[in-house]
């Protein structure tokens, strides 16, 4: 069977693209320089804290964790909030649903918010108690989209998305399946 | 090409150039009849199209508003998105994935062979299986479907594959690459499918039929048909005699016009046709045009539809390659055994990561959900199609709040699922799980369905004026100029995809209403 290639590969074209659409401290940290999740995201936002950024990026990775997707393909997911948070209805229930995640965090754990909490299953349960409402629909209804219509992630997954151009699968292992039995 | 005049009362109007209008309109243009297609969508070629799910759903999807309710669960989960159908020249066509398959003969006698089902309003067609042959063969033929006159049927992908695997070790006896609408080798001016998968998105190599490669440039080029892309019909209108005498449109600059018609036609798939019904009410019809029985909009159906997806040890890749090219087709008896009516077909499947993300779990979050994506290129699938049954409470009607753009009632879609449909699909998961098991599954999805793409039965056939809105033609039984082309027709929805059954209704109503016009009876 032909299969494809899962690792990324990453041109400094690319990566430079990947990097505008995070934004310029994300990038920095994409980068390998040693910093915390909020300050990747200090001094690039309007409208929401960097706390607040950091935080929805966190969120993100625990409601579709992929251990093999690196932090940029969740600050990518994101990234679009800060300017959303302009509508002031928006940036209100953005902000609202993460104080209500760090104020959860502290009462049943403890910790110093949301992001301290340790275990994944430990902020599962923090998420689970959220799951009904609108902050949470909305941020697990974009993910949906902001996450997986990432190109540069398809070939992870062993997706290889747009085939015409390259005249199909006709010769590139549409009937190629090589182990079933019998 | 052509280009008729708004004030010229000579014409078929035809609203929507799907499987129902396009098709309609190539007969009669070839017949010499002059029509107009008036098209909602814009026009897209197949050099247009683009192999890339979210861009190609918001270049060809219907997603003006329109709003839902009961209890299926398409209304939790997509609640302005009922249907998943195309809004563009050649209609839900362009997105179809080509499955052509004849109903049975019980299909059409569906209340004589079911029996009167509590909670359902069954009724036999006015037509048989019988009088319809004659007119499927046309339609296979016109549509090059494989596994009729003598063409082969397509290869069979790796998705196909293991639904045979897993179908031969469960015994199953009628199983196949199916009978599609789908050049397994060139034919009609158009070429042999390349195996490129995106059946959905529009075909980029052209094999796939559709009226927007075929029916539409064949009637363009005969000069007697003009398709008008981008126009909205937002009223049909009629005389005091109750003679329908033309439509009023939005066209694609925002201007009102004023189209006139000896004859209209109404295509615009199962939620639009009644709700331009509904919104053509006047003093003279306060319940909506062709509504004397109360039925416009009711008795829809959308096919007991699921599916099940399945991962395995080694790769699949069942996005490479036809979308639908394999069926199992021994589940489509009736057999109440079984513990319901009707049957289903299992079909292949595949979607893209980006719709599988979107589709497989909606609602879906966490590990159980993110570890079955992680195996996505290890996944099998197949969709369950089965026959719904008719109820009079699931219903198009006008919203009483939304409006379109253009100030219009948006369609309110209610479903609620007969009994016989969720046993139907209890039963379908269970086979369906077998299947993959068979093959050697070690993880199996039973997914919830999607977006109804079988839009059924809201302006029904019916052979008494008081059980339904047309004719055994298509032909409404209240208003005797103005016909419904599309799905809406069907009288029940039987286990298979409808392309083929609308396209053989529509040549048939060609030469009805050809035959009509040429004794001055419309």
């Amino acid at each position: 069977m032909r299969e494809i290639d899962k690792q990324t590969k990453v041109g400094r074209r690319s990566f430079l693209q990947a990097s505008a659409a995070a934004g310029p401290a994300v990038a920095v940290a994409a980068a390998g320089v040693a910093t915390t999740p909020a300050s990747a995201w200090a001094g690039t936002t309007v409208n929401l804290t960097a706390h607040e950024m950091a935080t929805l990026q966190k969120l993100a990775r625990d409601i579709f964790p992929h251990d093999r997707l690196a932090d940029k393909y969740y600050a990518t997911a994101v990234a679009g909030y800060d300017a959303l948070a302009a509508d002031a209805g928006k940036k209100a229930m953005l902000k609202d649903g993460v104080a209500r995640l760090d104020a959860d965090a502290a009462a049943k754990f403890g910790a110093a918010n949301y992001m301290a909490v340790n275990w994944e299953a430990d902020r599962v349960s923090l998420i689970q108690a959220i799951t009904h409402t609108a902050f949470f629909g909305k941020l697990r209804g974009d993910l949906v989209v902001s996450l997986y219509n990432q190109k540069e992630l398809w070939a992870k997954f062993g997706y290889e998305g747009s085939s015409a151009e390259h005249g199909g699968y006709i010769k590139r292992g549409f009937d190629d399946i090589d182990w079933l039995q019998g | 090409m052509a280009k008729f005049d708004l004030n010229d009362d000579s014409l078929v109007v035809i609203v929507g150039s799907g499987a129902g209008g396009g098709t309609l309109g190539n007969e009669l243009a070839q017949k010499g009849i002059k029509v107009v297609i008036l098209e909602a969508g814009g026009r897209y070629e197949t050099q247009d199209f683009v192999n890339d799910e979210w861009e190609s759903f918001a270049q060809l999807a219907w997603t003006d508003m329109r709003t839902t309710s009961g209890s299926w669960r398409v209304a939790r989960d997509f609640p302005n998105l009922p249907a998943w159908i195309v809004k563009a020249v050649g209609g839900s066509t362009t997105h179809w994935a080509g499955a052509s398959l004849r109903f049975e003969e019980h299909e059409f006698k569906t209340r004589t062979t079911y029996g009167a089902l509590p909670g359902a309003n069954l009724l036999d067609w006015p037509i048989t299986l019988a009088e319809l042959e004659p007119y499927y063969d046309r339609a296979e033929k016109k549509m090059g479907v494989t596994g009729t006159n003598g063409i082969p049927r397509l290869p069979g992908n790796n998705n196909y594959k293991v639904l045979a695997n897993g179908a031969k070790k469960l015994g199953y006896k009628e199983f196949h690459s199916g009978n599609m609408a789908i050049n397994s080798q060139p034919r009609d001016g158009r070429g042999a499918c390349q195996q490129i998968g995106f059946c959905f998105q529009g075909c980029k190599s052209g094999a796939k039929w559709s009226t927007l490669v075929s029916e539409i440039p064949k009637g363009e080029a005969t000069g007697n048909m003009e398709v008008r892309s981008g126009c909205h019909v937002a009223k049909i209108e009629h005389d005091a005699t109750g003679k329908v005498t033309g439509v009023v449109y939005i066209d694609e600059k925002g201007a009102m016009q004023r189209q006139k018609a000896r004859v209209v036609a109404v295509a615009g798939n199962s939620i639009e046709s009644p709700r331009l019904l509904l919104n053509s009410a006047s003093s003279m019809f306060p319940d909506g045009l062709a509504n004397s029985s109360g039925q416009v909009g009711r008795n829809y159906m959308r096919h007991m539809t699921a599916s099940v997806y399945a991962t395995f040890e080694k790769p699949v890749h069942m996005y490479r390659g036809t979308t639908m090219a394999g069926i199992i087709r021994d589940e489509a008896r009736n057999d109440p055994k079984r513990g319901f009516v009707g049957g289903y077909e299992m079909e292949t499947l595949s979607l893209g990561l980006p719709f599988m993300a979107a589709f497989l779990e909606p609602g879906g979050w966490g590990r159980s959900f993110t570890s079955a994506m992680e195996d996505y290129d290890h996944m099998a699938g197949m969709w369950l199609v089965g026959e719904d049954m008719a109820r009079e409470t699931n219903r198009i009607t006008l919203d009483a709040t939304a409006k379109d753009k253009h100030g219009l009632p948006v369609a309110s879609v209610h479903f609620d699922d007969h009994a016989n449909d969720i046993a139907m699909r209890k039963h379908g998961f269970g086979q369906g799980v077998k299947v993959y098991e068979a093959a050697g599954a070690t993880r199996v999805f039973e997914t919830t369905p999607y977006p109804s793409t079988h839009n059924l039965g809201s302006n029904r056939m019916s052979e008494k004026a008081r059980d339904g809105v047309v004719n055994k033609y298509g032909q409404t039984h209240d208003i005797k100029n103005l016909f419904v082309s599309d799905g809406s027709q069907f009288t029940s929805g039987a286990a298979c995809n409808p392309t083929l059954t609308i396209v053989s209704l529509a040549i048939r109503q060609a030469e009805t209403i050809a035959g009509m016009m040429s004794r001055k009876d419309v």
